[in-house]
């Protein structure tokens, strides 16, 4: 293969020197990246996939070195999320990362790898009957790192944290070669500054995540799931309410919204069987002129199901607080009233919401988009199709974006690390 | 102090807010670590988000490093004084601001002591899950500071998981905002990673509070085993027959004698308490606690007794959180450590903490979070006694040894701060700390912020990173990197 050229910070064409990386990481380990592996539109040049934490370390040394940008990919599950990268001439796959290295059962941890997938990791927990307490999207291919440096959550966010708070050790490897760690393998401990919880949601923008040590919970016993329907979002938003003030130990709440105008609410318990009865009987009742729906087991992975079919989709995360869930849907109702969109939503007892929006004019939804991340503070696109104009997905920065950009500064000065892709373009 | 800087702090806060008699430093002269004492140039009170504001602005202009204080109950020296610098106490910034129950938020002041938030909001039965032993006098500032944890961060999480948001005012007299009332901000976690720096990246001015609300049944059990390591053995089993308590506190024979002479718990004299929380649906901890009180017995206790009021709870807990201090009722002196190992290590190390304090002559009080593997030991020592003290520090520091050797942490929640600096190189390698001290080269380049603590060294923010160096326990084959 010929070495390929690519322009320098200066204008200036020089070559890549790949047979350096070859080296690295041998030789079938490297190879030309093809149209599938485009990040948000940008076609990289080469996909390398390291071998080990110090193979990961070599090649974005290397790739720093010679000017490059480096986009780190896991199960690419969510590649089309974020800003277009300003420069992505090398896929970096953590796929060869893929063991789970340590799970220390008695002591409710894990240690793994970066590429090990959601799916396998929780299979090895559930031979001792734990879990690693989150419910992401695509489990079957999303890895460790990607859900990592995308804080991605589901449903039991709710009952367990997020990421964050499950999270309890990092080795992350810098552009500048460095292989650092950060926190531990026991629960409780505040020795140094927490960078587990600064790489979590960073984007793959100040170090490539090659491991993570995680805090186990056990699988639950049993579980019972409910859904009550109601003629409006402020009936199911009331209800969403009275069941965060109540005693209840529910592991789950959502509430399902859409441009028909009509709600569901759903709740999950988990425990032992006389736990259950009486929190059902409990939930029932506080439910009053909700209808019961029968078999509500299945609309756990509403969430994830908002991605079938949304090629053509915007897809959206937004964040509100829980009494504005109402006032929320009742926003995405006028706003898309006047045009031929049409929307439906999945918002968590936390406030943290996913909304799709459905138009083939792609003017209108350009109109629309604009509103929302207006009104909304939160308001994060994921997916959008690539006819719309040109915005930062992340939406407006705030006054802690000066610290921001310092941080990658620090971690990342050449901006080799998915540049431009992140809150600001960082 | 220069009394033209003195002259501008009591332009900010007035001449009540600026103390600078040598009469009057001397009370923040050291924190909750009384061994190490530094004499401030001054202490600032401001009242405000603003007077902070000023008062960083002119440590910024005139290079002054500051170091922040909240009640001064910490056990590390993360608000002991620096050379050449003055104390910005929060004190005095003791508002709760707001309460928002439907969405589970409080807005407070740095100064509002941890107990404060429950007790504004139990009438609704909320409670601020963080509990400190120290909770009825240190401060929320404080505890977001060094991360606090207590009892029950077993099963509800540290501060770091009940902080949502915060305004800070930066060594460079900035004010921002990290986090929100709503979850998940775009951007780095910036909160994350300021909550538990000990005051090194600035100052905390506003804290939003995320409560719980309180379960509809509480049970404590208390079990009596001959010896920690049946206890111990307790432990494993409720956690491997997948309950996950509330909290589980161990106390061995020495603490328990302190915790009878100080406050009458009525504990059964024994080798080894056993304390187990469990809280949610009634019937649910009922039908656990049966289960809980079956491992015990199999386990050797024998004795279990379970609390059956709120005021009963009461009194067994207030026996465990009195446990430090009650250690003064049977030694002139103790150092107190807060080392953290994997759970299923306790009996291995138990064992050697007897044996290494056989060897030293030093007594060891062990009180501690088994459910977390969060070591308490007490070394008691009596100052008096020529060479007692230093004999009890080396104890106590490889004691510490041992946990990082165990795959632990020379801390759970007391923090690095100044008295355990040196500790960290034991945790980690060089590369490991010089990329937190990155950190701390974006939010503070000058290092006015709390300086010299936490880190072993100094990094000068325009220094070149160094090599990687194997660590030494990697070298010994004892430690992966994790």
């Amino acid at each position: 293969m010929m070495p390929t050229r690519a322009s320098s910070a200066t204008g200036v064409m020089v070559e890549i020197p790949w047979e350096e990386l070859r080296g690295i990481v041998g030789d079938p380990y490297l190879k030309p990246a093809d149209r599938e592996d485009a990040v948000v539109g940008v076609q990289p040049q080469m996909v390398v996939a390291p071998g080990n934490e110090n193979e990961v370390a070599a090649t974005l040394k290397w790739a720093d070195q010679n000017g490059l940008g480096v986009v780190p990919r896991g199960g690419g599950t969510k590649m089309d999320w974020g800003n277009p990268p300003i420069r992505a001439d090398l896929v970096l796959s953590t796929a060869r990362l893929n063991r789970v290295l340590e799970h220390e059962w008695a002591d409710l941890t894990v240690s793994v790898e970066a590429g090990v997938t959601v799916e396998q990791l929780q299979s090895t927990l559930a031979a001792h009957g734990q879990r690693l307490a989150i419910d992401p999207l695509f489990p079957e291919r999303a890895t460790i790192g990607g859900i990592l440096s995308t804080n991605d959550s589901g449903t039991l966010r709710l009952r367990f944290g997020a990421l964050r708070d499950l999270i309890i050790g990092i080795t992350i490897a810098l552009s500048d070669g460095t292989i650092a760690k950060s926190g531990g393998k026991v629960v409780k401990n505040v020795a140094g500054y927490d960078l587990p919880k600064l790489l979590t949601g960073a984007f793959g923008t100040l170090g490539v995540i090659t491991r993570a040590v995680f805090r186990l919970h056990p699988l639950p016993r049993l579980r019972r799931s409910f859904t009550f329907g109601f003629e409006s979002v402020k009936q199911g938003n009331e209800l969403l309410l009275a069941i965060q003030a109540s005693k209840l130990a529910h592991t789950a709440l959502q509430v399902r919204a859409s441009g028909e105008g009509k709600c569901e609410l759903d709740v999950r318990f988990a425990g032992a069987e006389t736990g259950l009865d009486a929190q059902s009987a409990t939930v029932r009742s506080l439910a009053g002129s909700g209808r019961e729906s029968g078999d509500s087991m299945g609309v756990w992975d509403s969430l994830q199901k908002l991605w079938v079919d949304a090629e053509n989709c915007v897809i959206a995360k937004f964040s509100v607080q829980p009494t504005e869930i109402a006032a929320t849907c009742e926003r995405f109702k006028r706003t898309t009233d006047a045009g031929t969109i049409g929307w439906r939503a999945v918002i968590q007892g936390t406030g943290l919401g996913w909304m799709r929006l459905d138009a083939s004019d792609s003017a209108a939804l350009d109109v629309v988009l604009r509103d929302l991340r207006n009104q909304i503070q939160t308001f994060v696109v994921l997916r959008r199709p690539a006819t719309l104009a040109e915005f930062d997905v992340w939406g407006a920065t705030g006054d802690s974006f000066p610290l921001m950009l310092a941080l990658k500064q620090q971690f990342d000065p050449n901006g080799t690390l998915n540049r431009g892709r992140f809150l600001g373009g960082i | 102090m220069d009394e033209r800087i003195l002259k501008q702090f009591r332009a900010i806060v007035g001449d009540r807010g600026v103390i600078s008699s040598p009469e009057e430093l001397h009370t923040y002269e050291c924190d909750g670590l009384t061994n190490f004492r530094v004499m401030p140039l001054a202490v600032v009170l401001p009242t405000s988000t603003e007077e902070v504001q000023g008062i960083v602005r002119i440590c910024y202009r005139e290079r002054i490093p500051f170091v922040s204080r909240g009640s001064g109950t910490g056990l590390s020296g993360g608000a002991l004084p620096v050379e050449n610098g003055i104390v910005i106490s929060l004190a005095r910034m003791n508002r709760i601001l707001e309460v928002d129950l439907p969405n589970a938020r409080v807005v407070v002041q740095p100064g509002v002591i941890n107990l404060d938030v429950t007790g504004r909001i139990m009438s609704e039965d909320y409670f601020y899950a963080p509990d400190p032993s120290s909770q009825s006098v240190c401060s929320i500032g404080g505890n977001v500071a060094e991360n606090s944890g207590g009892a029950h961060c077993l099963k509800y999480g540290f501060t770091t998981t009940h902080v949502v948001g915060l305004e800070v005012v930066l060594s460079d007299g900035s004010i921002v905002h990290l986090g929100g009332k709503t979850l998940d901000t775009p951007g780095y976690d910036l909160l994350g990673v300021f909550v538990g720096s000990e005051g090194t990246l600035g100052v905390a001015t506003q804290v939003i509070l995320r409560i719980v609300k309180k379960p509809e049944c509480i049970r404590t059990l208390l079990a009596a085993f001959d010896s920690t390591n049946g206890a111990g053995a307790a432990v494993s089993e409720i956690i491997a027959a997948g309950m996950l308590p509330a909290a589980i506190e161990m106390m061995d024979n020495l603490a328990i004698q302190a915790a009878e002479a100080a406050v009458h718990a009525n504990y059964p004299a024994c080798g080894g308490l056993l304390l187990v929380e469990l809280d949610g649906p009634t019937t649910e901890v009922e039908t656990l606690m049966d289960q809980v009180d079956e491992i015990c017995r199999k386990c050797g206790s024998w004795e279990v007794r379970v609390a059956q009021t709120d005021a009963e709870r009461a009194v067994v807990w207030k026996g465990r959180k009195a446990a430090f201090a009650a250690v003064g009722r049977i030694s002139p002196n103790y150092i107190v450590q807060d080392g953290v190992i994997p759970r299923t290590a306790l009996p291995r190390i138990m064992d050697e903490i007897v044996r290494l304090s056989g060897e030293a002559g030093l007594r060891v009080a062990n009180v501690f979070h088994a459910g977390d593997g969060n070591l308490h030991p007490l070394v008691l020592y009596d100052a008096r006694i020529d060479g007692q003290e230093k004999s009890a520090e080396a104890l106590a520091t490889r004691i510490l040894e041992l946990c990082v050797e165990a795959g632990g942490s020379i801390t759970g929640e007391h923090g690095v701060g100044e008295e355990k600096k040196q500790m960290m190189s034991k945790m980690f390698a060089e590369p490991d700390l010089e990329t937190m001290q990155r950190v701390r080269c974006a939010f503070d380049p000058l290092q006015l912020s709390n300086p010299t603590k936490v880190f072993p060294r100094t990094r000068l923010c325009g220094e070149k990173p160094g090599r990687y160096e194997p660590h030494p326990l990697e070298v010994a084959g004892i430690a992966e990197r994790f």
